[in-house]
């Protein structure tokens, strides 16, 4: 598809004229801002492009969208969508607190966590959404970081360019109820030891030095030092491309402190999608029966006549 | 009366009397893998397309097979078919046939005194009888006295008939259903022909089974003209139905026609989205077969996804369906309330089953009605109109579909079981009957305001991929005309105002309910929903027998007729028939201070006319 003929649209242009609401600092924040600046990268038609939410601080989002919008309930639809590859882009704002309704755990929050309904630590063990996402195979999934601006947009860009569903986690900090929640994964000094940033078809290396990097042994992943007898080549290579999802599945087992948490793109694997099949069969139907005559539909099967 | 085959009693020469009924109720009953359900659906069809006015009434456990052979395993199939109009399958029975003593010992008590019982013997094994928990020689007990028993051997003729057909035997015994059917077909006087085309259709490819169906029809319809032992045949002839062309359906079959044409009228394409539920799946079943009439089926995971998706759909301007039953619709009342603050419009059929909780999935009841008036958090009006009738079922979805996409909100279709299931002829409507559904896009993006309202009270329906018409709408309360967020309490006052007077509105669209009978006098019965056929039929019993007493049906039960303070204030008495504990009796309190009497039933089974006749005549008497 050709894009020369489309108006540049320009991030403010993706603005609505509300007033934004969230609480200063808040991650949401950049979240918002990288995702008008990549509609804009995109020249995404406004008039085509429908942000949905359910029920959060984040779930305001769409109302700060120049676009198409339904602020909706609470829902489980994401897994679902997931294993059905409509073409859609699911970004879960995960912030391990329920933050709107000021600060009870909440299903990503870790075990033993301290909040106002679980004064002696939580006893739910947590969820980890790309675990379930992968689970569902989704054929798109990554994560990024609220405060890693550019590899934020380069995440958000990715998986509006796929065609299928995409889903992505965007640790996001929320600095009221929860903050710093993922200092291991924002702090300048910390970080890049704490991450693995993927890249297919790269050998999976991090650390600050780049001395570091994760070895499989048997059927699991170790963090091994570079040198000393241990080379790039001993290193997993990653591919998003992978058809089976059992890579992208153990990287997403991958936890702070015993691993670095990987961010990037796990998993980006073409799928015919829902949409294009659910379309296919009406074309066929069609194709087959002709467009539908109601009188036609009406009157077949046994019928008689009274005069 | 006991008459048993002797297998040389075959005589064809002997003529036999044939007695002319104004009507007949049959019923087929036996194992729910015995092909009831089938046997029935066929007599039906050869009926409709004779002529008859029909009504037919299945009735089958909710396990898909009980142990075979028990009380709870029976299936059944009841076609009432008459030579003048007629509104149910009747109270009572004047034929039987019972494949297995359970079947004969469940269904017995509805045959009317003197009428035919015509047994499968060959499954009147010792076993089947304690299964059925006979002691003895059932036939022996007095309650056989007053029928005319026919014991044939069923299962062995059916073998001996298909033999040529080449099926192994346990195959071959599946078609003593059709063996049955024969025998029927020949008592009442119907031709094959409409069973022989559907066998042919149905099982062309498997030459075998279509031979043996075939064979074992032909075989039971020989045998009731060649074995001596139904001393007189019977002749229903028919009916003077309205002039038109009909097609027998299903009150399912009726609602999934009506999406389909609800979407046609409005030119566009139609959403369905629904979670399986007994007894609305075959809605989805259909539509899911009607892919060329631009339809989407969507088989959700659950039934909020279902409601949610349908707001989706909504919103993206198709017009959007989800079928369901009662603990269905409890799931999405909150996806409902979504669709009534976004002012989108929608349908939600709620197929009514016995309640609470899982509750009575196969059987009906009509106990959803202060659910889909009240059932939602808030204040959330929304327009709900119930089918009166299987047929009906088709004119209620468009009926709904029009004031959704009028008034810009969700409506709910009251269906039941009973209505569902249950067959009648169907009048096929004429495009001339069947108007446009007219809904209205905002042209203009510089006048455009997302909640601003028109002279109905609805707002604009602007659709994604418009360019210059981007709007956010979302469950948060909005304001007056812009539709941004707003927590000003005038203002959510006036929203409040505003989406209930737009359901008030609706009222202007709603015909004046007819009163059946005197426009006043002593009694009114009042009825909404499927309770319409028998609490007519009752009503035009007792005005035959000189009673004074009128019915008033009412198809929109939200919000009420405008004239029907009026009409009820019109009689000394009103009676609320219903099958609930009094659910629109409560709502007639409320709204015009009137005190009615009661008729209620929850058990699973629709009303008999004898039930409302008898209440009829005990208000009647007691006013002298």
């Amino acid at each position: 598809m050709s894009t020369a003929e489309l108006p540049t649209l320009k991030p403010k242009d993706y603005k609505s004229d509300q007033e934004v609401r969230w609480c200063p600092g808040c991650g949401d924040y950049s979240i918002l801002l990288q995702l008008q600046k990549v509609c804009a990268d995109l020249r995404l038609k406004k008039e085509n492009t429908v942000f949905v939410s359910g029920i959060g601080c984040s779930s305001r989002f769409p109302y700060y969208m120049e676009t198409y919008a339904v602020h909706g309930i609470h829902g489980r639809a994401p897994a679902i969508a997931t294993r059905r590859n409509v073409n859609l882009k699911i970004i879960l704002f995960n912030n391990r607190i329920y933050g709107l309704t000021k600060g009870q755990y909440s299903p990503t929050s870790e075990l033993g966590k301290k909040t106002k309904s679980s004064p002696m630590g939580t006893v739910d063990y947590p969820m980890h959404p790309l675990c379930i996402a992968i689970g569902a195979e989704a054929t798109f999934v990554a994560r990024s970081v609220d405060v890693d601006v550019k590899h934020l947009q380069e995440t958000l860009r990715r998986a509006a360019l796929h065609r299928g569903t995409a889903y992505v986690e965007v640790y996001q900090d929320c600095n009221v109820f929860n903050h710093d929640a993922f200092a291991f994964a924002t702090e300048r000094s910390v970080r890049d030891d704490n991450l693995l940033y993927l890249e297919h078809g790269k050998p999976m290396i991090f650390g600050k030095e780049r001395n570091k990097g994760i070895r499989l042994n048997g059927t699991t992943p170790e963090v091994v030092q570079l040198g000393a007898g241990v080379t790039a080549d001993d290193l997993l290579i990653h591919d998003e491309k992978a058809p089976e999802p059992t890579l992208a599945y153990l990287l997403s087992r991958m936890r702070y402190p015993e691993f670095p948490e990987p961010v990037g793109v796990f998993r980006a694997v073409e799928q015919p999608t829902y949409d294009d099949m659910v379309m296919e069969q009406v074309r066929a139907a069609e194709a087959k029966h002709g467009q539908g005559d109601l009188m036609k539909l009406f009157n077949s099967g046994e019928t008689w006549t009274v005069n | 009366m006991t008459t048993t085959l002797a297998a040389d009693s075959i005589d064809s020469s002997k003529s036999r009397r044939v007695e002319e009924l104004p009507h007949a109720a049959v019923r087929f009953a036996g194992d729910s893998g015995d092909g009831m359900q089938l046997a029935g659906t066929q007599f039906t069809n050869t009926s409709a397309v004779l002529g008859n006015d029909i009504a037919t009434l299945p009735d089958y456990p909710a396990e898909i097979r009980a142990p075979a052979g028990t009380l709870a395993g029976v299936s059944g199939f009841q076609i009432n078919f008459s030579n003048h109009n007629i509104h149910t399958p009747g109270d009572k029975v004047d034929a039987l046939i019972a494949m297995n003593p359970a079947a004969m010992k469940t269904n017995l008590k509805d045959l009317i005194d003197g009428g035919i019982l015509i047994v499968n013997i060959d499954e009147f094994t010792p076993i089947a009888l304690q299964k059925a928990k006979y002691e003895g020689d059932p036939f022996e007990l007095p309650e056989f006295q007053r029928v005319r028993v026919y014991k044939v051997p069923i299962s062995k003729h059916t073998l001996e008939a298909v033999k040529e057909s080449g099926l192994a035997p346990k195959e071959a015994e599946r078609c003593k259903n059709i063996y049955a059917l024969g025998i029927v077909f020949w008592l009442y006087d119907r031709p094959l022909e409409t069973t022989l085309k559907w066998i042919h259709s149905k099982f062309g490819s498997k030459a075998g089974v279509a031979k043996a169906n075939e064979l074992a029809l032909r075989a039971g319809y020989n045998f009731g003209e060649t074995a001596e032992l139904f001393p007189v045949r019977y002749k229903v002839r028919k009916a003077s139905l309205p002039p038109g062309r009909y097609r027998n359906v299903t009150g399912n079959q009726a609602a999934a026609l009506g999406c389909v044409a609800a979407a046609k009228l409005a030119g566009k394409p139609l959403v369905y989205s629904s979670y399986p539920i007994t007894p609305a799946s075959e809605i989805l079943q259909e539509l899911s077969a009607l892919k060329a009439f631009n339809v989407r089926t969507f088989q959700a995971e659950d039934e909020i996804a279902a409601m949610c998706s349908t707001v989706g759909a909504a919103f993206t301007g198709a017009i959007a369906v989800t079928g369901t039953s009662g603990p269905g619709v409890a799931l999405k009342q909150e996806g409902i309330g979504l669709a009534v603050i976004l002012e989108l419009p929608s349908l939600i059929i709620n197929v009514q089953r016995g309640g609470p909780s899982t509750g009575l999935p196969t059987k009906t009841e009509q106990a959803d009605l202060w659910q889909a008036v009240m059932g939602r958090n808030g204040e959330c009006p929304m327009p709900v109109i119930a089918a009166e009738s299987p047929a009906d079922c088709f004119w209620a979805v468009v009926d709904a579909a029009r004031i959704a996409v009028k008034y810009m909100t969700p409506v709910m279709v009251l269906s039941d079981g009973y209505v569902a299931n249950g067959s009648e002829p169907w009048r096929i409507p004429t495009e001339a009957e069947l108007p446009p559904i007219a809904s209205r896009h905002p042209t203009d993006p510089a006048e455009f305001q997302p909640y601003l309202r028109d002279a109905h009270g609805s707002r604009p329906w602007a659709l994604p991929g418009t360019p210059g018409f981007q709007h956010r709408v979302g469950g948060l309360e909005k304001e007056h005309v812009t539709g941004d967020i707003s927590y000003d309490p005038a203002n959510h006052q006036l929203m409040v105002d505003l989406r209930a007077q737009k359901v008030a509105n609706v009222a202007k669209d709603i015909p004046t309910p007819e009163v059946y009978g005197d426009p006043q006098g002593e009694l009114l019965v009042v009825t909404w929903g499927g309770t319409f056929g028998t609490v007519r039929t009752a009503v035009e019993r007792a005005r035959d027998e000189g009673k004074s007493v009128s019915h008033l049906h009412l198809r929109w039960v939200n919000p009420m007729p405008s004239q029907l303070g009026e009409i009820l204030a019109r009689f000394r008495t009103v009676l609320v028939a219903e099958l609930n504990m009094g659910q629109l009796e409560f709502l007639l309190r409320a709204q015009y201070l009137i005190e009615p009497l009661a008729l209620h039933k929850v058990q699973g089974k629709p009303f008999q006319v004898a039930e409302i006749q008898q209440k009829i005549d005990e208000i009647l008497s007691g006013m002298k």
